[in-house]
C-alpha cells in the first residue's frame, strides 16, 4: 500500500513538473507583455531593460524556467506587478473561498447521486428509476451558466432566500454557508445527474456478478449486499471520475464566482489575465493546476484502499 | 426422510421471443444423507433448477407450477424473510465459477464472518470458526489466510474455500452447480474427495450438478438425467450408469468411450440439437435425435418405472424393450 501511494505521488509530482513549464512556455507565448503593461507606452528603454532584468525576463526561457522552479520550491512566486505583494499570498488568500465551493458543490451531488444511482439500480425499471433518468439526463444538459443565472432569479431576486452576491462575512459560518448554497446548486446540479447515471450503470453491472448471488445464497440481509457488497465496488469507477472532473469543476467555478461575484480563484485568473498581470495568472494557474493533480492522486489512493487488486498491480 | 422433494416444478422465463419453457414438470428429491447427482447437456435447466429452489431467480423467471418441499416445508410458499433464514444455514450454495465467488475487495475473513452474522459469538470466535473450516478443507496456514483477498488465492483454493463456506453453518442441504467445471483434473479429483468425507462428518445430503459423468458416478448415491428441461431418467447410479433405459442417457454412456472411469470432463456430445423451449414440439422432446423413435414418440412419454426405484420417460420402457 505505502509503495503504491509512493509511487502514485511521485508520478504527481512528474505531471506537475511537465504542467508547470508548459503554462509557463504558453504564458509567455501569449502576445502583450507585463513590462510596457506596467510602465506604459512612454517608458524609457534604460526603464524597460531595469524592469525586465528585476522580473528576470532579460534571461533565456529555459534559465527562466529553472528559477521559477527554484523559486517556486521557496514558495516565492514573484510580486504583483500592481501592488507589490507577493503571488503565494494573493493566491493562497483567494482559494479557500474556490475550494469550499467546490468541495460542497461535489460533496452535495455525491451523496446525492449515489443515493439515487442505487436506488435506480435496485428499482431497476420502476417509475421512480425511469423518472431519475430522465431527471438526471435533463440536468446533465443544462449548463452550470444558465443554473446559475436562473437560481439568482428565482432564488436571490424573486424570492429572497438567498444572497445573491459575495462570499458571506468573514468569521459568520453561517452566513457563509447561506451564501454558499446557490453557487453549490449551480455547480453541482448536473453532477447529480451524471454520478446518479454512472453509479447505476455500475451498480447494475456489480449486481450481475457471481458474488452478490453467493452473498444472497448465504441469506446476507438485502441491504448488506446493496451497501456492503455492491456498492463498496460499485463505487470505484465514480471515485476516478470524481477526481478528473475536479479540472471542470474548477472551470465552472470560474463562471459561478463571476456570476456571483464571490471571491476565488475564478475572479482572481479572470481579473489578472484582463490586466495582463503574468505573474499573478501563472500563480493562480498553477495552484489549480495542483488541485487538479492534487485530486486525481487523492482518487488513485482512495480507489486503491477500497480495492486491494489495485495496490497490489494484478 | 427425504429432506428435498421437488414435484411437478414448471419454471418459464419471459422473452422477447415468448415464454422460454426452461423447467416442465420436474419431481425428483434428494434423500437424508445422500448424494443425488444432475446430469445433462448445457442448456436443460440445471442452473434453473436450483435457482428456484433457493429462490434466487432472474427477475424473468416465474415458476407456474409445482413444489419444493425441504424438510416438509414447500419453499415456493415460504414468506421471503423465512426464505432468507434458510439460505447459508440450511440450505448452502456453491456455485461453478471460483473466480466470481467472491467479493474481490473484502477478505476472505471478512466474508467468512459476514455469513455468520446470525450468530451472537463474538468476532474472534468467528474467525477461530472461519480458520478450522478453512484447515478442514485443505488450505494450509488458513489463520493467516484469513487476511488475504480473493485474488490471492488459486481457483483450486477458491472453490475450497467456497466449500468450507458453504459447509461451515453445517446444512441439511449442499447444492453444488457444477463445482469443479472450471478446475483441472487432478484438482478436481482431490475437491470431490474431500467433499465426500466432510458430507459423512457433517451428515447433510447434497445435490451434486456435474457435466462429469466420471464424477457422479465416484461421488453420488443416485442419479438424475435432465434433458431440454425434463428429467427422462432417474434412479441408483448403478442402476441408471449399467442399465440405462433412456436413449439420451444410453447416448451419453456410449460416447464416454472408458465408460464413466474416463476422464471424459465435458458431456459428449450427441448429434442433433435440442429442441427450441419456447415452440416445443409436441411428443417425446428426444425424438428428433432419438435412434430408437418410432411410432408411439409422436405423444409424450410419462415417467414409468424400469425396474424398483429406476424411473425413466420413454415408451420403450412399456413396450418391454429395454436395452
Ligand atoms: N434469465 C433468462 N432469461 C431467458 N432465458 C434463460 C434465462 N436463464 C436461462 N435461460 C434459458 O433457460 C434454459 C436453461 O438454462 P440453464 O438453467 O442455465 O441451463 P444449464 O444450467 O443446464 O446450462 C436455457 O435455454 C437458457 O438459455
Ligand atoms: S419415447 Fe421414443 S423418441 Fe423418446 S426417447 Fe423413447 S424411443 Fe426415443
Ligand atoms: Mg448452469
Amino acid at each position: 500500500m505505502l509503495s503504491y501511494i509512493l509511487r502514485r505521488i511521485g508520478l504527481a509530482l512528474v505531471i506537475t513538473v511537465l504542467a508547470v513549464t508548459t503554462l509557463f512556455v504558453i504564458i509567455h507565448a501569449i502576445p502583450g507583455d507585463p513590462v510596457s503593461t506596467m510602465l506604459g507606452p512612454r517608458a524609457s528603454e534604460d526603464m524597460r531593460a531595469a524592469l525586465e532584468q528585476r522580473m528576470g525576463l532579460d534571461r533565456p526561457l529555459p534559465v527562466q524556467i529553472a528559477l521559477f522552479f527554484g523559486n517556486m520550491l521557496r514558495g516565492d512566486l514573484g510580486t504583483d506587478v500592481f501592488s507589490n505583494r507577493a503571488v503565494t499570498e494573493i493566491v493562497l488568500g483567494q482559494i479557500p473561498y474556490t475550494l469550499v465551493l467546490i468541495l460542497a458543490s461535489i460533496a452535495w451531488s455525491a451523496v446525492l447521486g449515489i443515493a439515487l444511482g442505487c436506488y435506480s439500480a435496485v428499482r431497476r425499471n420502476s417509475l421512480g428509476d425511469r423518472l431519475t433518468g430522465i431527471l438526471s439526463v435533463s440536468v446533465i444538459a443544462v449548463p452550470a451558466f444558465v443554473v446559475s443565472l436562473y437560481s439568482l432569479l428565482i432564488f436571490a431576486v424573486r424570492l429572497q432566500w438567498f444572497p445573491a452576491i459575495g462570499a458571506g462575512d468573514t468569521g459568520d459560518i453561517l452566513d457563509q454557508l447561506h451564501h454558499l448554497v446557490l453557487p453549490s446548486l449551480a455547480i453541482g446540479l448536473s453532477w447529480v445527474g451524471y454520478i446518479a447515471r454512472l453509479v447505476r450503470a455500475s451498480m447494475l453491472e456489480v449486481l450481475g456478478e457471481g458474488h452478490i448471488r453467493t452473498a444472497r445464497a448465504f441469506g446476507l440481509p438485502e441491504r448488506r449486499v446493496i451497501l456492503g457488497y455492491a456498492l463498496r465496488l460499485a463505487i470505484l469507477p465514480t471515485v476516478t471520475v470524481i477526481g478528473v472532473g475536479m479540472g471542470f469543476l474548477l472551470s465552472a467555478a470560474v463562471f459561478i464566482e463571476i456570476v456571483f461575484s464571490r471571491p476565488g480563484l475564478g475572479s482572481l485568473v479572470i481579473d489578472s489575465i484582463m490586466q495582463r498581470n503574468y505573474p499573478v495568472v501563472m500563480g493562480s494557474v498553477l495552484f489549480s493546476t495542483l488541485i487538479f493533480v492534487a485530486s486525481t492522486t487523492l482518487a488513485d489512493i482512495v480507489n486503491a484502499i477500497l480495492d486491494p487488486r489495485i495496490r497490489s498491480g494484478k | 426422510m427425504t429432506v428435498l422433494d421437488i414435484q411437478g416444478l414448471s419454471v418459464s422465463y419471459g422473452t422477447p421471443r415468448g415464454e422460454l419453457r426452461a423447467l416442465r414438470d420436474v419431481s425428483l428429491s434428494v434423500p437424508e444423507r445422500k448424494i443425488v447427482g444432475i446430469v445433462g447437456e448445457s442448456g436443460c435447466g440445471k442452473s434453473t433448477l436450483i435457482s428456484a429452489i433457493i429462490r434466487l431467480m432472474a427477475p424473468n423467471a416465474r415458476v407456474r407450477s409445482g413444489t419444493v418441499r425441504f424438510n416438509g416445508q414447500d419453499l415456493l410458499a415460504l414468506p421471503e424473510a423465512r426464505m432468507r433464514g434458510l439460505r447459508g444455514t440450511e440450505i448452502s450454495m456453491v456455485f461453478q465459477d471460483p473466480m466470481q465467488t467472491h467479493n474481490p475487495v473484502l477478505t476472505v475473513g471478512r466474508q467468512m464472518i459476514d455469513i455468520q452474522y446470525r450468530d451472537k459469538r463474538s468476532k474472534a470466535d468467528k474467525l477461530k470458526r472461519a480458520a478450522e473450516m478453512l484447515a478442514l478443507v485443505g488450505i494450509p496456514d488458513a489463520r493467516a489466510r484469513l487476511n488475504q483477498y480473493p485474488f490471492e488465492f488459486s481457483g483450486g483454493m477458491r472453490q475450497r474455500i467456497a466449500i468450507a463456506m458453504a459447509l461451515m453453518a453445517r446444512p441439511s442441504l449442499l447444492i453444488a452447480d457444477e463445482p469443479t467445471t472450471a478446475l483441472d483434473a487432478t484438482l478436481e479429483v482431490q475437491i470431490i474427495k474431500r467433499l465426500r468425507e466432510l458430507q459423512d462428518e457433517i451428515g447433510c445430503s447434497i445435490l451434486f450438478i456435474s457435466h462429469h459423468l466420471g464424477v457422479i458416478a465416484e461421488l453420488c448415491d443416485e442419479v438424475v438425467v435432465m434433458y431440454a428441461g425434463e428429467v427422462v431418467e432417474a434412479g441408483s447410479v448403478r442402476d441408471v450408469f449399467h442399465h440405462p433405459a433412456h436413449p439420451y442417457t444410453r447416448a451419453l454412456l456410449e460416447c464416454d468411450p472408458g465408460h464413466i472411469k474416463e476422464k471424459t470432463r465435458n458431456l459428449p456430445t450427441i448429434p442433433g440439437n435440442i429442441p427450441d423451449l419456447v415452440s416445443l414440439p409436441g411428443g417425446c422432446i428426444f425424438a428428433d435425435r432419438c435412434p430408437q423413435r418410432h411410432d408411439a414418440c409422436t405423444e409424450h412419454p410419462v415417467m414409468s418405472e424400469a425396474s424398483a426405484g429406476h424411473r425413466a420417460a420413454c415408451h420403450l420402457i412399456k413396450a418391454g424393450a429395454p436395452a
